[in-house]
């Protein structure tokens, strides 16, 4: 399969194949199921807002639940307010979530639909919201729509109150729930009081209870929303998921923001940690200094199984960025980088990794997978590190493949498995040295079969 | 969970008994969860199976990205299919339109790779902002000696039952004028997709009979067997919803008379084959099929006895896309001994909805375009043993502590024809026994 990709490289310029991202609302849609009793609301076709739910379902293996604007035609030519209109009624009437996050599509947006606009001519009940964020899928990706819905809970629900709440806002980026519970912990062992936004957590890795909870108890809380204007601090984790957010915060109540690069792998953990400890004062406590020994001995003990192998690295932005910073700590070799994001940043950051560790590899950013299976063909690399759809290039090409990121619909449980933190770390080094040995155990010859490795 | 059924909603649910008709067919209300897809959805799932045409969508990268490989059709030959090819558009040509783009995405296709079709998929932008994918595919096949085929797709045009027509018009230009009957009797089998191999078997109950399968439409199909396909006797049409379309025009063009099979279940299996046999009305050709059946039947008679020893008296729930499959599956539980408490589908027809009503049991309840909650609602009140569904209902289901059996896109082996049967009566059972269960109780 997929021996249809040619070597030679010929520049594409009208032509997406196998794209490595995908549209904004489905970020949008993720980072508002983070809300506490909130229904996204998809304001366009059915379609868009079908294939949304169904790969988050997919993904995360739990319901998905959002509503559609469900345009016809008529809707496409003569706007959309009107279903907009009739939908926030239905939804508070029907299903009555404490908020209505509603992004666009690129239908609606074509079209010009103003979302403030009807938003302001609908009735909506006491103490019930409806926030809104712009996502035309023809700029960005689904990272950038995440990005936009979070900075939208700033916009809408953050208020500076004049006091301090002693808080530390995160944002944690488009990560699993199992991350954000992770993250949560760590900070828990710091002593760092916080509010994480979004929060996917107990929304959409809920346990069965043998009763459906279309609303599951997890989620940020409204007021947390509202306090984080009052917090000392927000850290953003990522550039391109977490960082508009906090800078909008910033800009309308004043919270101190920093970026920092996702907290996956040694040193980006550590530089979370210490952040942490500067913003707030508190001591790293032994138990995060266990961990981070135990994940150091851990790469002692591993180091040869991946010491100069070579890698090739795709997904979105902010987790590539960071895995590209641990592989490198790992002694692996970052061959080929690629997101489907556009973003000179990306490639700025990962050139500058790259050259600090001599070496020669490939970057880039708004690129597709059949570039990187060009490249592949073109040199070989040991391992892929990407979503699912690496799957076929690890078929085609025959080199394991480590399944991180999003989407990843052929295997489960991984989204109740963290990967940020020291805890993190040392699964993806477990994932990663277990790909390289499994594949040894497979190709080695009798002669050279090992119990032990 | 405990939401109140909108009131617009109400007449899309009734019970068996009652003597109230059936709302459907109709567009879903503004701010219902639905469960249904789109226009282009449509087109897509039908066409995608073709494994060596060229799929470009022509949209934002989204509806790409969605539909990439996501049908589940397997391949006897070419993969070309299991590729996601999109003009990706920017904000620049939504502002001076995407014609250009389209254009030059066609050329790096055909240049990049041997493309001898190419379907040009519009979405909801290409649409709106009034790309004319049609001149755009007409010039392109002048300038590059191809076959480039426009799928007029947008989402926003309705539901996904126009995207099947706009698909069955998109097969129909690939199909050849000429038309020379076969020697031999033969047929096509339109209307089945080859999940998890399911045309082959279809296929080879055929040939066995000895029928000539002419062409495959379109699981496991390639363009020239498409082209070649009016040269046949017979369309047996498998997926009413998705293809009756394609047999009448079929049947208008080129006279090809046709019959609506279901190969869910084994009643209807059988059925279908007489059906098939009957219009060949050659008595060896029934001879055959007599002897296929009873081969077939008793090797499947121990396994499905045992299952129905196990399953009788279990309370299924019905959902799934379209009317003709659950009218199938609803005989298919009967068989198994067990009863029909909800019936669902996305896009039934009210034809498909009088049959409904005629065969399901006295108390079911029946639904179209339901929503999540109605969904759990009833399923609960009827403490349901299983639900068969599609991709958004599993976790539903299991959420809800009740077993699963998926009957679309994400099916692993065959429910189709003998063997079919009892790997669905295989699949419930398991479901249903699974240990899992009796954890879950305890909570
Ligand atoms: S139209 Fe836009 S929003 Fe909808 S699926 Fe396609 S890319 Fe995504
Ligand atoms: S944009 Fe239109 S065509 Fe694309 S998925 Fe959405 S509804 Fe379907």
């Amino acid at each position: 399969m997929w021996d249809y990709t040619p070597k030679e490289m010929i520049e594409r310029k009208s032509l997406v194949i196998n794209p490595a991202k995908t549209c904004q609302p489905i970020g949008a849609m993720y980072a508002a199921l983070g809300i506490h009793k909130c229904l996204p609301h998809s304001h366009g076709s059915q379609g868009c807002c079908s294939y949304h739910r169904m790969h988050l379902t997919r993904h995360f293996r739990d319901p998905i639940m959002a509503s559609t604007s469900s345009f016809t035609e008529g809707a496409s030519v003569f706007g959309g307010a009107s279903n907009l209109k009739s939908a926030i009624k239905n939804i508070f009437t029907v299903y009555d979530p404490d908020v209505i996050a509603i992004h666009t599509t690129c239908l609606s947006e074509t079209i010009g639909d103003d979302i403030p606009t009807i938003i302001s001519q609908c009735e909506i009940p006491e103490g019930k919201y409806v926030i809104h964020a712009n996502t035309p899928s023809y700029v960005g990706s689904h990272i950038t729509g995440f990005s936009n819905m979070v900075t939208s809970m700033v916009k809408y629900f953050s208020k500076k109150l004049g006091y301090d709440n002693g808080n530390v806002n995160i944002i944690p980026g488009f990560v699993n729930p199992s991350d954000m519970r992770e993250l949560k912990r760590i900070m828990d062992l710091m002593g760092v009081k916080c509010i994480m936004f979004p929060d996917t957590s107990g929304n959409l890795d809920s346990p069965l209870t043998g009763k459906y909870e279309m609303f599951p108890k997890g989620g940020t809380q409204i007021p947390d929303l509202i306090d984080t204007g009052n917090s000392m601090a927000t850290i953003a984790l990522g550039k391109f998921a977490s960082e508009a957010a906090s800078i909008e915060l910033e800009r309308k109540c004043k919270v101190p923001a920093y970026t920092l690069k996702m907290p996956l792998g040694l040193k980006a953990t550590d530089e979370f940690i210490m952040l942490l400890s500067k913003l707030t004062g508190n001591t790293i406590p032994y138990e995060l200094e266990e961990e981070r020994g135990q994940l150091v001995d851990i790469m002692v003990d591993c180091n040869h199984h991946y010491h100069g192998k070579t890698v090739a690295i795709f997904g979105d932005p902010d987790i590539v960025i960071a895995l590209t910073e641990f592989v490198l700590s790992l002694g692996m070799i970052p061959k080929y980088v690629l997101t489907g994001t556009p973003g000179e940043a990306f490639e700025s950051q990962i050139k500058e990794m790259l050259f600090e560790a001599e070496v020669d590899g490939k970057v880039k950013s708004y690129g597709d997978l059949f570039t990187l299976q060009q490249w592949i063909k073109n040199e070989k690399v040991d391992l892929i590190i990407g979503n699912s759809y690496g799957k076929y290039l690890s078929r085609a090409e025959d080199i394991p493949l480590v399944r991180i990121g999003f989407p990843i619909l052929d295997r489960p449980v991984q989204t109740y498995l963290p990967i940020v933190g020291y805890k993190g770390a040392m699964r993806v080094i477990e994932m990663i040295t277990n790909a390289l040995l499994d594949r040894k155990d497979r190709d080695d010859l009798d002669q050279d079969f090992e119990l032990v490795l | 969970m405990n939401y109140s059924i909108l009131e617009e909603r109400k007449k899309s649910i009734i019970f068996k008994n009652d003597n109230a008709y059936l709302d459907c067919d109709k567009d879903s209300i503004a701010g219902s969860i639905s469960q249904r897809a789109c226009v282009y959805s449509g087109a897509r799932v039908v066409l995608n199976p073709i494994t060596d045409a060229y799929h470009i969508i022509h949209g934002p990268i989204g509806c790409a990205a969605y539909t990439w490989d996501i049908r589940g059709s397997l391949s006897s030959g070419s993969e070309n299919y299991r590729n996601s090819f999109c003009t990706d558009l920017k904000e620049e040509e939504i502002i001076f339109g995407g014609e250009t783009k389209l254009k030059n995405a066609i050329q790096e296709v055909v240049n990049r790779f041997n493309a001898k079709v190419i379907f040009v998929y519009s979405t909801c932008i290409a649409g709106i902002i009034g790309d004319d994918v049609k001149s755009v595919c007409k010039d392109a096949e002048k300038k590059f000696g191809i076959r480039a085929i426009p799928v007029n797709s947008s989402g926003f045009l309705g539901t996904k039952s126009k995207g099947y027509k706009a698909a069955c018009e998109a097969i129909l230009k690939l199909m050849n004028n000429k038309v020379e009957k076969t020697k031999e009797p033969s047929v096509n089998v339109i209307g089945d997709f080859n999940l998890a191999g399911e045309t082959w078997i279809i296929k080879s109950y055929l040939e066995t009979v000895g029928l000539k399968v002419k062409s495959t439409l379109t699981g496991d199909s390639n363009c020239e067997l498409i082209k070649s396909a009016p040269n046949a006797w017979l369309n047996a049409v498998q997926c009413a919803g998705s293809m009756t379309h394609l047999a009448k025009r079929m049947n208008e063009i080129y006279g090809i008379p046709f019959v609506k099979i279901s190969f869910v279940g084994i009643d209807d299996t059988k059925d279908s084959l007489f059906k098939i046999a009957d219009f060949f009305g050659d008595s060896d050709i029934l001879l055959k099929t007599k002897k296929l059946i009873e081969i077939e039947e008793i090797k499947i008679k121990d396994d499905i006895y045992h299952f129905r020893d196990k399953l009788k008296g279990k309370k299924a729930a019905i959902y799934v896309g379209g009317g003709f499959k659950a009218i199938s599956l609803i005989k298919q539980f009967d068989e198994l001994g067990m009863k029909t408490v909800l019936v669902g589908t996305q896009t039934g027809k009210k034809e498909e909805y009088e049959i409904i009503k005629s065969i399901a049991p006295d108390d079911a309840v029946i639904l179209d375009d339901a929503n999540p909650a109605e969904l759990e609602l009833f399923l609960t009140e009827n403490s349901v043993d299983v639900l068969v569904g599609g991709v958004k209902e599993r976790p539903l289901s299991y959420k809800l502590g009740i077993a699963f059996c998926d009957h679309n896109h994400e099916r692993k082996h065959p429910l189709c024809g003998f063997v079919g049967a009892v790997n669905f009566a295989k699949e419930v059972y398991e479901s249903i026994e699974s240990p899992i269960w009796r954890i879950v109780k305890e909570i």
